[in-house]
């Protein structure tokens, strides 16, 4: 990701004359009708398969809202310079859209996801270097398969500010963590989207339901789950493994740790004992050794991982729960439209 | 020369950014032009992408920044390589001369290009998206000319489009046309509530049949009994024991994640501790 945070770093100095950094946080985001089916064709033609799609937002901040004018996919990373590539790219595509009056201002980033698996490192640290440049950025992110089941599943999310401080710091010590009091809830904060259009654009829409055929599949009243589930509960299962043997791995070092400071106590207890003895004899007391030369103390795992796991696990679980309440309603649907049978 | 059949496949991401691009149009432009991007098929053509090209138009003459079209094209080649050039669009109400000129500028890079217009100004209360292609015409050798034929329009969405696309109609009817997106059970409500409406419809329809106010027409009752037909007639027993079995599935499932999450809520707690 070391590109994008080139990428985006040269975006803030062309814009850095036009936009001013605001201190007050996005209470919302407000999305052009455009971007939202640019970003769904995006996924449709160049995103089979479980490969992430991604792309930049453009807009601008009202206020403390976050409009979303436009959007620009990115390439897939499939060559070898992928890399010089990319900002390259960025550079000339804001280049050309200012020419048509198209808002060049970076405001985010949008992501695919398959089955709600998002939360990873590599987002975290993108996401880390867009809001650091730019206050307000948010990272979208599209989940087609849930949207390709009915109704359109499209998240804002940011950092907390607890969250930017520790990245800043890069310090994932579990101690940095107790002080910053961060849960996995506290990772991430979600902020409301809300879709507006243009007039014309309405009445194009007015016009396409006119000519247009009446939608033929609706998808969100399917009763068929158990494929759904099958795979949601998959993952949620690798997850839960990855979390046990974090877990294990945090437990041995909280047991080396406590053991070594079993050993240090006896030596340090040991040493008196024998200083005592020296002076009860008279000879001159054994210096006193550095105690934290002796007794390495052990590395502490980094805590970032677990964070991140746990808060996938929640993801998870979440988009399960949300699912099958879902589908509770329309079995108890299916039950009263038998019962008159 | 080629021609294709007449259907023209529009996607409906085409027509909302030739919109965008209008509605952020220069001081003093009456229109804007752009490139058209697809893929062709044997008999139709499916317009998928598109972008706006800055250009001048004055009485006698017009501009129009080739290179620029010719950069877009290559980023946009980067992002969908099988989407080639296959016409241009521009917004207005009528085909001007103008428009020969630049058609003739893409006849270059595509084969047979196609031109769409679409009557954003709404001169005449409607959209009227319509697609052309360029003919010869005239007495060969002598006075040639272009002559512009029109050809029909489709709309065709995506599964995942169509779902994007019911959404925004949603939100035209609000009065600030703003919609949130809702989730959980209120979406599966909204979707009953539409099967409802046409439910309605249906049965209006019968109605009046029934009343002898309409005509019956074969067809639909078939597709009336087709619809009576598709509730499955199941034994109650039965019904009950598959009900029963999806919804212990159900819950069982919901009651794994909430432990799930009870329990990395704990671990995260002793973490803290």
């Amino acid at each position: 990701m070391a590109s994008r945070k080139e990428s985006s770093a040269a975006s803030t100095t062309v814009m850095a004359s036009t936009s001013g950094t605001l201190d007050s946080p996005v209470k919302q985001i407000q999305i052009e009708g455009l971007v939202v089916l640019k970003i769904i064709k995006h996924y449709q033609e160049e995103g089979q398969g479980s490969e992430v799609v991604q792309g930049v937002l453009l807009g601008l901040v009202v206020e403390d809202r976050l409009e979303i004018t436009n959007c620009f996919p990115f390439p897939q990373h499939t060559e070898d310079d992928a890399d010089f590539d990319e900002v390259q790219y960025q550079m000339e595509m804001m280049r050309s859209l200012r020419h048509v009056n198209i808002d060049h201002l970076h405001v985010g980033w949008y992501q695919s996801t398959f089955y709600g698996s998002f939360v990873s490192r590599a987002l975290l640290d993108s996401q880390f270097s867009y809001q650091h440049a730019i206050e307000e950025s948010v990272v979208l992110i599209y989940d087609p398969i849930k949207t390709a089941q009915g109704s359109l599943s499209l998240k804002a999310y940011r950092l907390t500010p607890k969250l930017m401080e520790i990245c800043k710091e890069k310090d994932f010590t579990p101690e940095a963590l107790k002080k910053a009091s961060i849960g996995f809830e506290h990772m991430f904060e979600e902020v409301p989207i809300v879709i507006k259009n243009s007039h014309l654009i309405c009445a194009l829409l007015w016009d396409l339901e006119d000519k247009s055929t009446v939608a033929d599949k609706h998808e969100l009243l399917n009763l068929s789950s158990s494929n759904h589930l099958e795979k949601s509960l998959q993952l949620l299962m690798d997850r839960v493994d990855d979390m046990s043997q974090d877990i294990v791995k945090y437990n041995t070092y909280s047991r080396n740790l406590s053991k070594q400071q079993q050993q240090k106590h006896q030596y340090t207890q040991r040493r008196q004992q024998e200083n005592a003895q020296r002076q009860s004899r008279g000879e001159p007391p054994l210096p006193e050794e550095d105690i934290t030369k002796m007794f390495k103390p052990p590395q502490p795992p980094p805590r970032m991982d677990t964070l991140l796991i746990a808060g996938q696990i929640n993801n998870y679980c979440q988009n399960v729960k949300e699912f099958t309440s879902q589908n509770l309603g329309k079995l108890f649907m299916a039950e009263a439209l038998q019962e008159h049978n | 020369m080629s021609v294709y059949g007449p259907v023209v496949k529009i996607h409906p991401v085409v027509l909302s950014s030739i919109c965008d691009s209008y509605e952020r149009r220069n001081e003093g432009a009456s229109r804007v032009i752009g490139t058209l991007l697809g893929t062709i098929e044997k008999h139709s053509i499916e317009v998928t992408n598109c972008f706006s090209v800055p250009h001048n138009e004055s009485e006698d003459e017009v501009a129009v920044d080739m290179e620029f079209a010719k950069n877009m094209y290559e980023l946009h080649k980067r992002v969908s390589p099988t989407e080639v050039i296959i016409g241009w669009y521009a917004t207005g109400f009528d085909i001007t001369e103008h428009s020969v000129l630049i058609h003739e500028y893409y006849s270059r890079e595509a084969t047979n290009p196609i031109h769409l217009t679409m009557d954003t100004a709404l001169q005449s209360g409607k959209m009227n998206i319509r697609a052309y292609v360029s003919a010869q015409m005239g007495v060969p050798g002598k006075t040639v000319g272009v002559m512009f034929t029109p050809l029909t329009v489709k709309y065709v969405y995506y599964d995942t489009e169509r779902i994007g696309v019911d959404l925004l109609m949603r939100s035209r009817v609000t009065p600030n046309r703003t919609k949130g997106l809702t989730s959980d059970l209120s979406q599966v409500g909204c979707s009953a509530a539409r099967v409802q409406d046409m439910l309605t419809t249906v049965l209006a329809y019968i109605e009046d049949v029934l009343a002898g106010k309409v005509a019956a027409d074969n067809s639909v009752g078939r597709f009336l009994m087709d619809l009576v037909n598709k509730v499955p007639t199941i034994s109650a027993e039965d019904f009950e024991n598959m009900l029963n079995s999806n919804i212990n599935d159900l819950l069982m499932v919901t009651y794994l994640s909430n432990l799930t999450q009870a329990q990395i809520a704990l671990n995260e707690k002793l973490v803290l501790l």
